[in-house]
């Protein structure tokens, strides 16, 4: 059941969240390594959690979970598709 | 005849190293690659006759040259054209492990899709069709289990039968837009002309469109190689000594 079909930063996620994602900003290198690592338009991403000063954000994508920066994770675009437990 | 070169290529914790230690058992040295701070292992074994080598390159999620591993990854399959890349996948997460596989096949023809953890896969209830990926991918899919010693004698004899054509692979190759498509025919001709059939040439052609300048140098080193290697033959055989 969709919450709501704002396109809104990955980085705006809260923990238990679970993120569809449509579009990739990131360029370069950084782009690449992301895609290789399962961050394709399409993709489920669960947030995980904060680590204690807030940056970076786990995340559960395609089985494995990955730690980004928000430098990263506000590039990354999407809705929420299911809000986690407050 | 000189040994059947065999490249084993995958992502990290694909059990790629388990696969090599189990085929190479204690005929293996290890190494670095030329001027990296790389580990280059490297062993042999023996199969209905024929003597192997087998390089167990750096395990990668892909072959961009992002990082050193890659690159050394990527220039042993391009340049060094082993007669066999054997792509090691873990059954239980195949959506990223198809990430490496695919530029993989972009790369060369002879490929040997591997299968392994599948008795991981079997706990967490994955069933994998691979007959339907063999079908869907145009090359060998073998499935295993490295550290129990299961499918073991199934990829020897399919590599077994690909170096010796009993097999031909068309892996499948991605189409992209009508106008990258283009450019790439563009390109090829030239590439083709320069290197026939010796390099990847749509691979090639796909790179450059990606601006990748390293490949560009490597290419350029490449063909200065090769024409040293010409001139070396003219000479009397004691000068090549």
């Amino acid at each position: 059941m969709p919450v709501s079909k704002k396109i809104v930063p990955l980085s705006e996620c809260q923990p238990g969240d679970c993120f569809l994602l449509r579009e990739l900003k990131v360029e370069g290198v950084m782009r690449r390594r992301l895609l290789d690592l399962g961050f394709v338009a399409g993709a489920e991403i669960l947030v995980l959690q904060k680590s204690p000063l807030g940056d970076p954000v786990a995340f559960r994508v395609s089985h494995t979970t990955i730690a980004l920066r928000e430098e990263e994770s506000s590039l990354i675009f999407g809705e929420i598709i299911r809000r986690g437990p407050a | 005849m000189s040994a059947i070169k065999v490249a084993l290529a995958g992502n990290p914790n694909t059990g790629k190293s388990t696969l090599f230690n189990t085929l190479t058992g204690l005929k293996q040295h290890t190494g670095n690659w030329p001027g990296k701070t790389v580990i280059r292992a490297e062993g042999s074994f023996e199969h209905k006759g024929e003597e192997y080598v087998l390089v167990d390159l750096p395990g990668t999620y892909s072959l961009f040259s992002n990082s050193a591993d890659e690159e050394v990854a990527r220039d042993y399959i391009v340049f060094e054209q082993p007669d066999a890349t054997i792509v090691v996948l873990d059954a239980t997460s195949l959506e990223r492990n198809l990430n490496l596989a695919f530029q993989v096949l972009e790369m060369t023809d002879r490929v040997i899709v591997c299968i392994n953890l599948i008795d991981e896969a079997d706990k967490k209830g994955i069933v994998i069709d691979e007959k339907k990926l063999a079908a869907k991918l145009g090359v060998p899919v073998v499935k295993m289990s490295a550290r129990n010693k299961i499918g073991i004698d199934l990829l020897l004899n399919t590599l077994d039968h690909l170096v010796k054509e009993k097999i031909n692979p068309s892996p499948y190759r991605m189409t992209y837009s009508e106008e990258i498509e283009r450019k790439i025919s563009q390109i090829e001709a030239q590439i083709t002309g320069l290197f026939g059939a010796e390099l990847p040439s749509r691979w090639i052609a796909l790179r450059l469109l990606d601006g990748d300048d390293a490949l560009v140098a490597k290419l350029k080193e490449y063909i200065d190689k090769k024409k040293d290697g010409v001139t070396a033959n003219e000479l009397p055989i004691s000068a090549n000594s």
